[in-house]
Parts: structure tokens; sequence; C-alpha cells
């Protein structure tokens, strides 16, 4: 097992390059990326604001990574997530994932993301077209029961 | 003195990013904490109106209400968190 490749940052993350990256890692057979990106809310939205609390960020995704390689045969896994101000259109964050086989990279990449999701310390803040101050998220209870089925599963 | 750390509409509500404070001895809990944060004034007590929802870290880990504080140096007070 490799250590897992974490980046907070400000700036955007190339995703080819983190993919080829991922292959120098050994006897891979497949990448998974995942890749989310700024919703415009149809048209409504001017911005969107992501904080984060800089030093856990890194260690808790660190925790849900060497959990994700606990479970499954994997090579290699890259999370880059940004903070600071999103534009519609914009890549928030990156989920990257190897494997000798598809199943282990499939399964991994949406496993981080659930975690990711209610776990790292992350929160955004919409800013709709004419409205400076903004409003924050609301944590969604559908992402936080994500994370019970793979109590369940393999 | 111990670092406590704020984020999102917790920052905005209470007015700081961070601050030291010297704990009493009878915040022992999470929620001891919660609960004698909530005296300290009115923006004190409209960011923490209800403590259920407040998420709290000990150096840089996440734990409930009723983990003890113990030595930790830093604790961070939070909304449910909205990356990804």
């Amino acid at each position: 097992m490799t250590a897992p490749r974490i980046s907070i940052q400000r700036e955007g993350f190339d995703i080819a390059a983190e993919s080829a990256r991922l292959k120098e890692g050994g006897d891979v057979g497949a990448v998974v990326t995942f890749t989310g990106v700024c919703r415009s809310e149809d048209g409504t939205l001017e911005a969107l604001e992501l904080e984060h609390y800089p030093g856990m960020a890194e260690a808790e995704i660190g925790r849900i990574a060497r959990d994700a390689f606990a479970r499954w045969p994997l090579s290699g896994v890259t999370v880059i997530h940004r903070y600071g101000l999103m534009r519609p259109g914009d890549d928030i964050v990156l989920v990257a994932t190897a494997s000798t086989h598809r199943h282990a990279a499939f399964q991994a990449a949406e496993f981080l993301m659930d975690f990711m999701k209610s776990r790292a310390p992350f929160w955004k803040k919409q800013h709709p077209s004419g409205d400076e101050s903004g409003q924050w998220v609301d944590a969604r209870d559908t992402d936080q029961a994500a994370l019970s089925r793979w109590d369940a599963e393999e | 003195m111990t670092k406590l750390v704020y984020f999102a509409w917790v920052r905005e509500r209470i007015g700081t990013v961070e601050e030291e404070v010297d704990l009493p001895g009878t915040v022992e809990t999470v929620s001891d904490l919660l609960g004698w944060l909530k005296g300290r004034g009115e923006e004190y007590e409209a960011a923490l109106l209800y403590p259920e929802v407040i998420r709290v870290a000990l150096d840089h880990e996440h734990v409930g209400h009723d983990e003890k504080i113990g030595e930790a140096r830093e604790i961070a007070l939070f909304p449910p968190m909205t990356g990804g």
C-alpha cells in the first residue's frame, strides 16, 4: 500500500495528471475518478464559498483513506478538496482510486465520497445572485444515512 | 489555557474565529463546555441555541458530547459538515 495523496488547496486540479500518477503505483488495472462540481442551481447561484478546518481536514481525510485501504485491495488513493470561492462549473473535489480490478476501485471511491460528505470538516455557503451575505448550506440527512450502508456491505 | 476555534455559522454567530479560555474545573465533558459557553453572552447563546446540532472536535478528532475533554489543547465547534 502506498500512502494516500491528500491535498487541501485553493487552486484547481488536473484530473489527467492525477490519474497518470495513480498508474505509477503498481499493477494497476482500474482507476476510478470522481469529480464534484459546483452547480449553478438553475442559474441562480453566483458563487459558492468553501470554508474548512486546516489541520483537521487533512487528518480526517487521512483516517477515511486508511479505512478504504483496509477494506479494499487498493494500490493508490488521491483526494483533493478545494476551498475558497467557486463559480458554477468549477471543480470542487476529486476522489481517485486505483486497484488491480474495477470493483475495488469503484466501491472505494464511493465509500470515500460518502464519508467525506459527512466527516470531512468543510462547510459550503451559497451566494445567490444579488445576495452579498450568502446562506450556509444545510447538512442533508441522506448524506448521514449513506454512511450506514457501509456497516453491512463489504 | 485551552484554545477554542469556531467555524461556519457558529463562528459568525459568536463573532470570533478563535479564543483562549481558562476552563473552570466544573467543565469536564463536551456537554459541560457547551453549557458553560452558552452562559458567556448573547452571541454564544445564539450560536449554541440548539447544542445537539453542534459538532465538536478535540485536537482534530470528532467526539460525542459525552466525551471527557481531558488534556485537549484545541477544541473546535462547528455545524454539521457540508463538504464534498
